[in-house]
């Protein structure tokens, strides 16, 4: 599920900042406490939120394919993650009592909540109607 | 349409991902089908991707995160050649020779056909849960199927731990770092749980017991508000106020895929021959706790995933000469 390639992790549009960690491109947009309001509001394309935690295995293995889902479908979808570790206030605004849950923004508002670990297909066919 | 495989390891847990390691180290060039990303036990990683602390696992003198010991597994068999399909296995046909099993393709859902001489059966076991409606209701709102996950949103409040095993009280322990009480509630007087996991947990200030006593329904409309509780011994009903509840009751193997297939017991654990791996079709091989019931830890199932690596092989060998 890994995928590496210097040239992929790009025009994400202009909030979201390709960054290469340990070789892996991470394409995800990382919000916080005090940035995450005007990032939504500001983004132009839908933006897929992932509340995650280090200590949470289903996340980890739900990140990787977030990466493909992020880098498939630049310029239609920002995704964005959300550490409930240092962003607790988030995590309480939103209501979270379990991840990963991921939240999908348009506009700015919230429009569909996804709890827990999910494949690819699954995912896909969930967000489809929001793109 | 696939080749034919060497060998298809269904699973990957500590049983798969062994017989990934040294099936990969015999060149057998192994396809692991690891599952389906899901938040319950029944995942890629398995049941330790839900577990937050393991102390009894040889060769670690410090506790070791689960999702971290999985990755670990799964990067080493993937250092030898092993192959990921992150997908599952919906259906099989060990009928004929080769081997046919059928998953969806990870990306479009689109049924793969993937084919192997020799397949090992590593699918484990996933939590079993309470069977409520309301449990249904509240999953993820309040009723967790992962303490490691979730435990830490119920800081400063009252959780509830359903069961008395070994992963009841795992949880009970880990959530007392988060919770203001942990009540474990056991449908029995005594609990299942080894001696020192008892000690601990009753040396803890912050769990108590409620004993003998079973969940008839869980209150709460949108998120969980208590338990009702029926005590089965005095049939006395009673209310215990917890915003978070968190099931342990026990597993059930994953084989719903492999009924009429191959032979399993009452309770749908693969029969295996014995001091061996081969199940009842010859070239198919069960490993871990879908094959045991009996000591389910994640050092018996490597090791049986070791000895089904070494059984198949010596089986393609006998087979292909």
């Amino acid at each position: 599920m890994e995928w590496s390639g210097a040239d992929r992790g790009c025009s994400l549009g202009r909030h979201a900042h390709a960054r290469a960690t340990k070789g892996k491109i991470d394409v995800a947009l990382t919000l916080t406490d005090s940035t995450f309001d005007e990032e939504i509001k500001a983004a132009a394309e839908p933006v897929l939120v992932d509340f995650w935690a280090e200590w949470c295995g289903p996340c980890k293995m739900l990140a990787p394919i977030l990466e493909e889902i992020a880098a498939e479908n630049a310029g239609k979808l920002t995704v964005a993650k959300i550490n409930v570790d240092d962003n607790l206030d988030l995590a309480r605004r939103f209501e979270i009592l379990s991840i990963p849950t991921m939240v999908l923004f348009k506009d700015g508002e919230p429009q569909l909540r996804i709890v827990g670990a999910k494949g690819k297909n699954q995912l896909l066919q969930e967000i489809q109607p929001y793109l | 349409m696939s080749d034919t495989r060497d060998v298809i390891i269904v699973g990957s847990g500590p049983a798969g991902l062994t017989a990934a390691i040294y099936a990969a180290r015999a060149n057998l060039r192994p396809l692991v089908i690891e599952g389906q990303p899901s938040s319950t036990s029944d995942q890629p990683g398995g049941q330790l991707m839900l577990t937050s602390d393991i102390e009894n696992f040889p060769g670690f003198v410090e506790s070791q995160a689960g999702p971290q010991l999985m990755t670990n597994m799964r990067d080493q068999a993937s250092r030898f050649g092993a192959e990921y399909l992150t997908t599952k296995v919906e259906k099989v046909d060990f009928s004929s020779r080769p081997f046919r099993l059928w998953a969806p393709d990870p990306a479009s859902g689109e049924t793969v056909l993937h084919q192997a001489k020799a397949v090992i059966v590593a699918t484990g076991a996933r939590s079993l849960m309470l069977g409520l409606p309301a449990e249904e209701r509240l999953l993820s709102r309040g009723v967790s199927t992962c303490a490691t996950c979730d435990g830490f949103f119920f800081r400063g409040q009252h959780i509830a731990v359903i069961g008395g095993g070994d992963s009841a009280l795992e949880e009970a322990i880990f959530l007392t770092k988060f919770g203001e009480t942990v009540t474990v509630v056991h449908r029995r007087k005594e609990l299942r749980a080894s001696k020192i996991m008892q000690d601990r947990a009753f040396k803890n200030p912050k769990i108590r017991f409620v004993w003998d006593s079973v969940v008839t329904d869980i209150a709460g409309s949108d998120k969980v508000e208590g338990l009702h509780l029926r005590n089965v011994v005095t049939g006395e009903e009673s209310f215990l106020a917890v915003s978070g509840v968190f099931v342990a009751i026990g597993h059930v193997p994953n084989t719903d895929v492999f009924r009429g297939q191959l032979d399993m017991d009452d309770n749908g654990y693969l029969v295996t021959a014995p001091g061996s791996t081969a199940t009842n079709v010859s070239g198919v091989f069960a490993a871990g706790d879908v094959a045991d019931h009996t000591y389910r830890q994640a050092v018996t199932a490597a090791g049986t995933g070791c000895m089904a690596a070494i059984d198949a092989e010596r089986w393609l060998e006998a087979t292909t000469n």
